[in-house]
């Protein structure tokens, strides 16, 4: 099934104005996708968005290690860059892999297999989300979440995530929501992702780079610099080229750690904030 | 402007010394009085605006710092509020606006006697902090609502520097919580605490601090502590504060331990003024006695964070028999709303927040059969918040019947679009009957599954509707245009996720001008209508928050993300972050 990403009208008729959108852009000779903050390769290809696997973008690299295999070997620490997993399949092509192929026996825990859509009558916002099957480590009455639904302030939620509401019954893991920060070095402000809502490491830098990916393309806009600019383009290729940021978190004991280290499960319930370091600044992480 | 048609006004305006008429206004509180008043005629508006000493900005975008400051000279109290509500629910992204330091910055010039400052959904930075506690020597009271981007050294500043200070409530704010430690800034020579609020702090604060604080505010009414706080050490300040109106505890758990307990059952005791209670997060059932004898005298209380169940929940409630508002998780269940409804007849607000939101199958036992109950047998009943997985028309039609004094009815049926349970039919006649009903309705939040039809019941009979809240629901832009051609009183309308889109908007255009602001998300309004309203009324901003990058790279016909429009005589913001775009006059992108 073709979903695509960009819009989700909530009349149904997303598909056509999608589609339109990016025929003109593409004769225009803008291809956004070239000025996408993507972390993978310079020319190498991402899946379609559409694919089927919602909103993975399998943007495992390849030759181009992250920032903490040349610190730590391969020890499949997860950086912003790309490093998905122990057992990653470096390619020595560079070519970017599918997500399928990837990260087969992670303890992250993989939701790459069959996705069922989000069913038609829950919109989805354009975040990311989890739908109802999404593998492991969730119960079964859990939903795909929306954001801001049910209208609950953050500050209850996060109340009550932190002691899950006792009662006599089976105490129903995976529910509940917890909002933490994530800055970004040289982001005039910081964003809130709910951990809740990803069950991998995959998901979550996934949305990440599509949460940022604004600062970049927002920077040039900012200072008048238009996307088709020569300018600018060179400047997303920097970031594209590099492995310029790592992603670290702050755990319950004031500790900062690069992401990737502990088990998905693990990472929610002890993440307090994130944050995206440039690679110089995480040296001894 | 002159507004004076009649000379026998002018004569009787002119005839009163201006102290006099000083002295009159002074009587006058409410702001639209006041704003009355400085309607009637030059020299009313001129005496009336050396004299404001309140004033409430309900957008902070509305009007603009030098604005305030050079129409009210003498203000000594100002509440200012800043994000759309929808921002509670993380719809607004983050570094959207609201930041308050230019307002504090235009204040510490104009106003070095301000002592009072309320804000809510603001950005407030520690240098804001620092800059209130070093300009106005008269600070009195800081309540910040829903603020976020302070951390603990914020109010380190506020500490150490106020020395009139009376009142420091946090509600709910996010707060950078880098330590305990600035509580023991309060200096020693400080007494005049009334008022304070850390319940939303997380670290904990030196508790042997906190308890001279306690012991050296002989005025000290409303004290809410934060989870860190442990049961075993309540007593201490309870009994060092007995004159307490309100008291939040902290973690309301502790092993069972008959010293313990007694102390604190004592300490309650003590407490003949205590009037309202919050906190309990955490319960031991156990230790719920310990404030039985506090019960006949409450009038508030909220329980929304304490996880009991309903047996304990029931032996509460039901001793407390003057209680007017409660707040309470959805274990109270229907049986638990049953006893409510039977010892509460003072009852007015009821809020019943849900435990386990995000599970599709009810974990309680908690319908529409509870709800239906209180309106019956609560008299008083005028606002409601309640959280449930079903109801049905014909509760809300009992519900309207029962209580035509509805002021607030907030319903949120956790499954979107869920329809009547027992008919499958849409909830468009439940709600139909709440508006027509409840005639002095002035906040309505809808869900559950409604076509175009409720929206006509509501534009044509919610006459004093002011705030409504819509997700989920509707068909077409009929629905939107019943809204914005009807509600006469409609002031803030904040949408989600529905099939609304240009035709309703620019039909209605002039209506916006009426109402403090419109929230539109995932729904169909397309950038080239934004930009119409834009350029058309030039006294609307009309922002488009779109995190894809520039409409302009998009077809004009393509939706927008989300649209907040909002009336101000301020023009467009000088500080948006790059997601957000205004159109000017020239229908020239603005970012």
């Amino acid at each position: 099934m073709s979903m695509p990403f960009e819009e989700h009208d909530y009349i149904g008729l997303s598909e056509t104005p999608a589609m339109e959108n990016s025929e003109k852009l593409a004769s225009k000779g803008l291809n956004l996708k070239a000025t996408e903050l993507r972390l993978g390769l310079p020319g190498s290809e991402s899946p379609e968005r559409g694919n089927g696997l919602g909103v993975l973008k399998g943007f495992i690299s390849g030759a181009k290690r992250g920032f903490s295999d040349t610190i730590n070997g391969d020890s499949g620490k997860w950086v912003f860059t790309g490093n998905g997993g122990s057992d990653v399949d470096l390619g020595k092509n560079g070519a970017l892999f599918s997500p399928r192929s990837v990260n087969g026996s992670g303890s992250e825990g993989t939701s790459l297999k069959e996705v069922v859509p989000p069913s038609p009558k829950a919109v989805h916002e354009k975040k990311p989300q989890i739908s109802a099957v999404n593998g492991h480590g969730v119960a079964p009455a859990a939903k795909a979440q929306v954001v801001g639904w049910p209208p609950i302030r953050s500050f209850r939620k996060n109340s009550m995530a932190v002691n899950p509401p006792k009662s006599d019954e089976d105490a129903k893991l995976g529910s509940g929501c917890l909002y933490v920060k994530v800055s970004m070095d040289g982001a005039p402000y910081l964003r809130k992702v709910d951990l809740k809502t990803y069950s991998s490491y995959m998901e979550l830098s996934s949305a990440l780079e599509k949460m940022f990916s604004c600062f970049t393309i927002g920077q040039c806009g900012a200072h008048g610099v238009p996307l088709r600019d020569g300018m600018s383009e060179s400047r997303l290729m920097d970031l594209l080229h590099g492995s310029e940021y790592v992603l670290t978190y702050e755990d319950k004991d004031d500790d900062w750690m690069l992401v990737g280290d502990v088990p998905w499960e693990m990472f929610t319930v002890s993440c307090k904030r994130m944050r995206i370091m440039k690679s110089s600044d995480a040296i001894g992480l | 402007y002159l507004s004076n048609t009649s000379t026998l006004s002018t004569k009787m305006a002119k005839s009163f010394p201006e102290e006099v008429l000083e002295h009159v206004f002074s009587f006058i509180t409410s702001d639209s009085d006041r704003n009355a008043v400085s309607l009637v005629c030059k020299s009313w508006y001129e005496i009336e605006r050396w004299c404001r000493k309140r004033v409430f900005v309900g957008n902070c975008y509305a009007v603009s710092p030098r604005i305030l400051t050079r129409r009210f000279p003498e203000v000594r109290s100002v509440e200012i509020k800043g994000k759309p509500h929808f921002a509670d629910f993380n719809l607004v992204p983050e570094g959207w606006g609201g930041c308050v330091y230019p307002w504090i910055s235009a204040m510490a010039g104009a106003y070095p006697w301000l002592e009072e400052i309320r804000l809510k959904r603001m950005v407030v930075s520690d240098e804001a902090l620092e800059l209130i506690s070093t300009s106005f020597c008269n600070f009195k009271v800081l309540v910040l609502s829903s603020c976020e981007g302070f951390s603990t050294d914020g109010l380190a500043s506020i500490a150490a520097n106020c020395r009139e200070l009376r009142v420091l409530d946090l509600r709910e704010s996010e707060v950078d919580d880098l330590s305990g430690h600035w509580l023991s800034h309060f200096p020693d020579t400080w007494t005049s605490l009334v008022s304070l609020n850390i319940a939303c702090l997380g670290s904990e604060v030196s508790f042997s601090a906190l308890e001279r604080l306690v012991a050296r505010s002989p005025n000290l009414r409303t004290l809410r502590l934060n989870r860190a706080v442990s049961l075993e050490k309540l007593h201490n300040l309870l009994c060092r504060a007995p004159q307490l109106v309100e008291f939040g505890t902290g973690a309301y758990s502790s092993e069972l331990r008959p010293d313990v307990f007694s102390n604190l059952a004592g300490a309650f005791s003590g407490c003949k003024q205590l009037k309202g209670l919050s906190g309990f997060w955490d319960v031991v059932p156990a230790y719920l006695p310990a404030i039985y004898l506090t019960c006949s005298g409450l009038t508030s209380l909220n329980l929304s964070y304490a996880t009991i169940q309903s047996p304990d929940l029931v032996k509460l409630v039901s001793q407390c028999h003057n209680l007017q508002r409660l707040w309470v998780l959805d274990y109270i269940e229907d049986i638990g709303l049953d006893a409510l409804a039977a010892s509460c007849k003072h009852l007015q607000e009821l809020r019943v927040f849900p435990s386990d939101p995000y599970v599709v199958d009810p974990n309680v036992s908690l319908t529409e059969r509870g709800l239906v109950a209180v309106s019956e047998g609560c008299p008083k009943l005028q606002s409601v918040l309640y959280f449930c997985r079903q109801m049905s028309n014909a509760a809300l039609v009992a519900i309207a019947r029962n209580r035509p004094n509805l002021v607030c009815f907030r319903l949120c049926i956790i499954e979107p679009r869920a329809p009547d349970y027992l008919t499958l039919e849409p909830l468009d006649a439940g709600f139909g009957a709440i508006v027509e009903h409840c005639k002095e309705l002035r906040r309505l939040s809808l869900s559950g599954l409604l076509t175009d039809r409720v929206f006509e019941y509501i534009g044509t009979r919610g006459r004093k509707l002011e705030m409504l809240s819509i997700a989920f629901a509707g068909e077409s832009d009929l629905g939107l245009h019943h809204v914005l051609s009807g509600c006469e009183s409609l002031r803030k309308l904040e949408i989600r996720d529905c099939p609304f889109g240009d035709k309703a908007l620019l039909a209605n255009a002039a209506k916006l001008e009426t109402m403090r602001s419109l929230w539109m998300s995932s729904c169909s309004v397309s950038f080239g209508a934004c930009k119409l309203l834009g350029q058309k009324l030039p006294r609307l901003n009309v922002e488009v928050i779109d995190e894809r990058g520039s409409p302009d790279s998009r077809p004009e016909s393509c939706p927008v993300e989300k649209l907040y429009i909002y009336r101000t005589v301020a023009g467009p913001r000088v500080d948006m972050p790059p997601f957000v775009w205004t159109i000017d006059e020239d229908a020239a992108l603005r970012v």
